[in-house]
């Protein structure tokens, strides 16, 4: 029988993302001893990093705000299903998180002094801060790593693979976990464990975010009995970059671009087309998300795509002088790609970019298991069908603070470890076990499924669709069976990959199944079979897993009393 | 005839017994080496590690390898149609295969 090695603290945070850093700091900073840990790199590998975009907060240093205006938006995009308590916690403390960074020395773009602040879609006014040159991610994890680096009480650990959370009765008392250079078991007992690790769009085959999003935390949280929240509503970028192959550069950077300098999206007779789908564009970037896809995916559909099969992006229009003042190094950058903007367009599709569902909680980060707690994108509710641009980072520092305040509340509280070992024997067993003598190639199963779920569970979507995802899905929940696979030595990829489809597996089936059965159109859940939005259909959508079987259940909106 | 890399790859869990394993990747302009490691994973080799996370951004900074003798990334280097040698950082204390240890020590895991 293997020995787990074995940590203990009072908060264990599970990745190290932009909310998982920003909980981290909270936690020690409440007193609590904290335990940082990421599958790979500490703040390198989540979401945040990645994010060129900008930030939404209603600071009013562009033009007079107040986060109920902000708020207002959220709702409006979150198409009636929204958590109000957690819409309304994201706006209220954005500004503070903001000015927060602001003192860490974040960098927020700043003209005469006052942080710049532009408009988005979806926004009633300008609100939206950023970090030049399409640098606000990696300006808000470098940030978050300075100051974690300089806080004590934060123990950091990176290649830890989260293989299951462990319960004590009905709380979470920790977590088993694989350290990847060797392939060892370790045990973490923790009083609250943080759940940070982001969303699940390396279910797609097209994605902007990391390798590492592929929804282990919400298959974490459901395996340990915690329920999930609207997890059809599968956020796509509209005009993530498609051709020339780019390499260096994230897919989603074209939008600042279109922030700044508008740009033109046209089809393969080089036409504007966004008007015929209901919002002309008239060279500003007013299309929401949900439409732009829409638009763009019907172009393709009618035989009007460009070569790739997207659509074109063009700014032939702009000054090179003005390209270069809104982007500096980044068309030198574009240049080695061999990309002229002056004399070229790109092509553009829509790409997995975010998810709305997520582990359902409370305005303090809790969950409906003591000691479980999520941030940031893990947390279902708060952006409802449809996230408003600007928002992402919003709650990562929001929920991410309050999460770890809250961690550090109960760790203060309980006297004692409820962690018992025997609790974590079958994940240890699965672990450090002997490979099960199946042959099976899981690199190319995740690719299986990748393909799977964008061909049939992408932004439009049918019942016949919906049913081929979830026989393919069965077929490879078939095919990876009950034990893992690989040597279970030092960075086992055939182990971890065993691992990660597990998680992906199920997290694929509930969002599958929570798409089959809401038969309406809402957000960015869109049924051409059943188009339209209908009033009943204004419920979330709960799954749970009970010894394996996933079963959905809906539950009303949690809408606050009176607004203010 | 479509063109083709050759990846020779350096493999093993031990700097002093390793091997060298070629591969041929089917080649389209435009791809980065990284690209060539997964083709390989997914059709060829899923237990040949590397280590990557954000894919495309030049963002984690985790594939950094030695290419014909010069450390690169393995995200933004271009495949070529030609033999291009992989292996791991030679200043780093090896892992297995392309993977080394680069987290800066006070972020790893150190037992009891």
């Amino acid at each position: 029988m293997t020995e787990a090695m074995h940590v203990e603290t009072d908060v264990l945070v599970i990745g190290s993302g932009g909310a998982g850093m920003y909980a981290a700091i909270e936690a020690a900073r409440a007193g609590a001893q904290v335990f940082l840990l990421d599958r790979s790199l500490i703040g390198r590998g989540g979401a945040t990093v990645m994010a060129q975009m900008t930030v939404a907060v209603a600071l009013g240093a562009e033009t007079p705000d107040h986060w109920g205006y902000h708020y207002f938006d959220t709702l409006e995009a979150g198409r009636g299903l929204c958590d109000e308590r957690l819409a309304r916690l994201l706006c209220e403390e954005g500004p503070d998180c903001i000015r927060q960074m602001d003192r860490w020395g974040v960098g927020w773009a700043r003209q005469d002094n006052r942080i710049t602040q532009v408009m988005a879609p979806g926004h009633d006014r300008p609100r939206c801060a950023y970090v030049d040159f399409l640098n606000t991610g990696p300006a808000v994890s470098k940030t978050l790593r300075a100051v974690v680096n300089r806080t004590a009480g934060i123990r950091k650990a990176g290649d830890l693979l989260i293989v299951d959370l462990v319960r004590a009765g009905d709380e979470i008392a920790g977590a088993v976990a694989l350290h990847l250079p060797t392939g060892a078991p370790v045990t973490i007992a923790a009083k609250a464990s943080i759940v940070a690790a982001g969303g699940l769009t390396r279910l797609y085959r097209r994605n902007s975010a990391s390798a590492n999003m592929g929804g282990d935390g919400y298959a974490l949280a459901m395996r340990a009995g915690a329920p999930l929240l609207d997890m059809e509503f599968v956020q796509f970028f509209p005009i993530g970059h498609l051709a020339p192959r780019l390499v260096g550069m994230d897919p989603i950077m074209w939008d600042p671009f279109r922030y700044k300098l508008g740009g033109r999206l046209l089809n393969a007779d080089r036409q504007e087309f966004a008007h015929r789908y209901g919002s002309a564009e008239d060279g500003k970037y007013v299309l929401t998300r949900d439409i732009a896809t829409y638009a763009i995916v019907r172009e393709v559909e009618a035989g009007r795509g460009s070569p790739h099969g997207g659509a074109y992006l063009s700014f032939e229009h702009c000054p090179e002088a003005e390209l270069r003042q809104a982007f500096g190094p980044v068309i030198d950058r574009l240049a080695a790609n061999g990309i002229d903007l002056t004399k070229m367009p790109v092509e553009v599709a829509p790409i997995a970019h975010y998810h709305m569902g997520g582990v359902a909680a409370d305005e303090r980060m809790e969950t409906e298991l003591p000691g479980l707690l999520v941030a940031g994108e893990a947390v279902g509710g708060a952006n409802g069908a449809n996230r408003l641009s600007g928002n992402a980072i919003t709650e990562a520092m929001v929920f991410g603070r309050r999460a770890g305040r809250s961690a550090a509340e109960r760790a203060t509280r309980m006297d004692r470890q409820p962690f018992r070992p025997g609790a974590a024997r079958a994940s240890i067993d699965q672990i450090a076990g002997e490979p099960a003598g199946t042959d099976i190639n899981t690199a190319a199963m995740i690719q299986t499924l990748q393909a799977t779920m964008a061909d049939n569970v992408g932004p439009f979507r049918t019942q016949a669709k919906l049913a081929r995802a979830l026989a393919s899905i069965d077929d490879l929940m078939l095919a990876l069976g009950t034990r893992p696979v690989g040597d279970g030595g030092a960075f086992d990829m055939q182990r971890l990959d065993w691992f990660d489809l597990r998680n992906m597996l199920a997290v694929a089936h509930v969002v599958a199944q929570a798409a089959l059965t809401r038969t309406e159109s809402r957000g960015a859940h869109q049924r051409e079979d059943y188009p339209g939005m209908v009033p009943e259909w204004r419920i979330n959508q709960v799954a749970r897993m009970n010894g394996g079987r996933i079963t959905l259940a809906s539950t009303a909106t949690v809408a606050l009393a009176a607004a203010q | 005839m479509s063109e083709i890399a050759r990846l020779k790859v350096w493999r093993g869990r031990d700097p002093g017994a390793g091997h060298w394993a070629s591969y041929d990747v089917p080649f389209e302009p435009g791809q980065s080496v990284l690209d060539g490691l997964r083709w390989i994973r997914a059709n060829r080799e899923p237990a040949l590690a590397i280590r990557f996370s954000c894919i495309n951004a030049n963002a984690c900074k985790e594939c950094m390898m030695e290419l014909d003798g010069k450390t690169v990334y393995a995200c933004t280097a271009r495949l070529e149609p030609r033999e291009m040698t992989l292996a791991p950082l030679a200043n780093k204390k090896l892992v297995r295969d392309l993977v080394t240890e680069i987290a800066p020590p006070a972020e790893r895991f150190v037992g009891r």
